[in-house]
């Protein structure tokens, strides 16, 4: 397991860069996260990101787009719009959650 | 040296059973997912997958498919004879659309919504619609355009094309 220095903290990442330890993982880490990924984070990031570390949280696993629009906090275009090139494994990342390994 | 990354996939849609169907849609939302450019075509008994009158009753075929299983995927071989009662296919179906509303893969319509939402993009096959007799019309509001074959190409360029 590597360590990455990011936003000014030594955190564990695997070696796509996702956070193994999500105890780590601070608002701060996350920004700085996005910004490498090119994205400039907003309240809509933030509401989609809380969702799906709720659902960590509570379920074990991360929800699929389906569950997540379903919620009503995003829906599907929007989410597409908000984390281009791959919705699931940016939002993911940034959130410091696993890399999504479902197929849907 | 690293492999170049797949970024453009154009998926031929050629069966319109549901185990003919559900491939082409999950590797289209899936490339939508992992930030590829996905273009799906539709083409022959495909096409029911987007006819707005027919997609809500895509069914599994329980007649000639000897890996197919009863009451589930580790149960007895279906023998084709009663694979062909009536109500058969539809009860496969149920069962089948149950357990994958369980693990979140939509039915035909919603996925096909989703898959444009999500920026993909559907074409259906100019040689079919002919010899079906279909117009625009026929076609759910999600599908762009009816192509010929060689626009499907044309639209294909740099593209993995996947037949299914």
């Amino acid at each position: 397991m590597a360590t990455k220095n990011i936003a000014g903290v030594d955190v564990n990442v695997n070696e796509e860069g996702y956070l193994t330890d999500h105890s780590q993982w601070t608002r701060e880490i996350g920004e700085a996260i996005a910004k490498e990924e090119g994205i400039e984070l907003t309240e809509s990031h933030w509401k989609v990101m809380e969702f799906l570390q709720k659902e960590v949280k509570e379920n074990g696993a991360l929800p699929t787009i389906r569950r997540l629009t379903k919620s009503g906090v995003v829906d599907t275009k929007t989410l597409y719009q908000l984390f281009p090139d791959g919705p699931m494994k940016k939002a993911s990342k940034i959130a410091g959650l696993e890399k999504p390994a479902s197929c849907v | 040296m690293t492999d170049e990354k797949i970024k453009k996939v154009s998926i031929v849609v050629s069966r319109g059973s549901l185990e003919g169907v559900y491939p082409g849609l999950i590797m289209a939302n899936g490339a939508r997912m992992e930030g590829m450019e996905a273009n799906l075509f539709f083409t022959f008994f495909g096409l029911y997958a987007v006819l707005d009158k027919y997609m809500d009753n895509i069914k599994i075929a329980t007649v000639g498919n000897p890996a197919m299983r009863v009451p589930d995927a580790k149960g007895f071989p279906l023998p084709t004879l009663l694979g062909a009662l009536p109500g058969m296919s539809a009860f496969a179906t149920w069962m089948m659309n149950k357990t994958m509303d369980k693990l979140d893969i939509p039915p035909v319509r919603e996925f096909i919504e989703m898959i444009s939402a999500a920026g993909g993009k559907l074409y259906a096959c100019k040689a079919t619609v002919d010899m079906f007799d279909l117009t625009m019309d026929d076609f759910c509001p999600e599908v762009d355009k009816v192509l010929t074959v060689g626009e499907f190409y044309e639209m294909s360029a740099g593209a993995q094309i996947i037949f299914t």
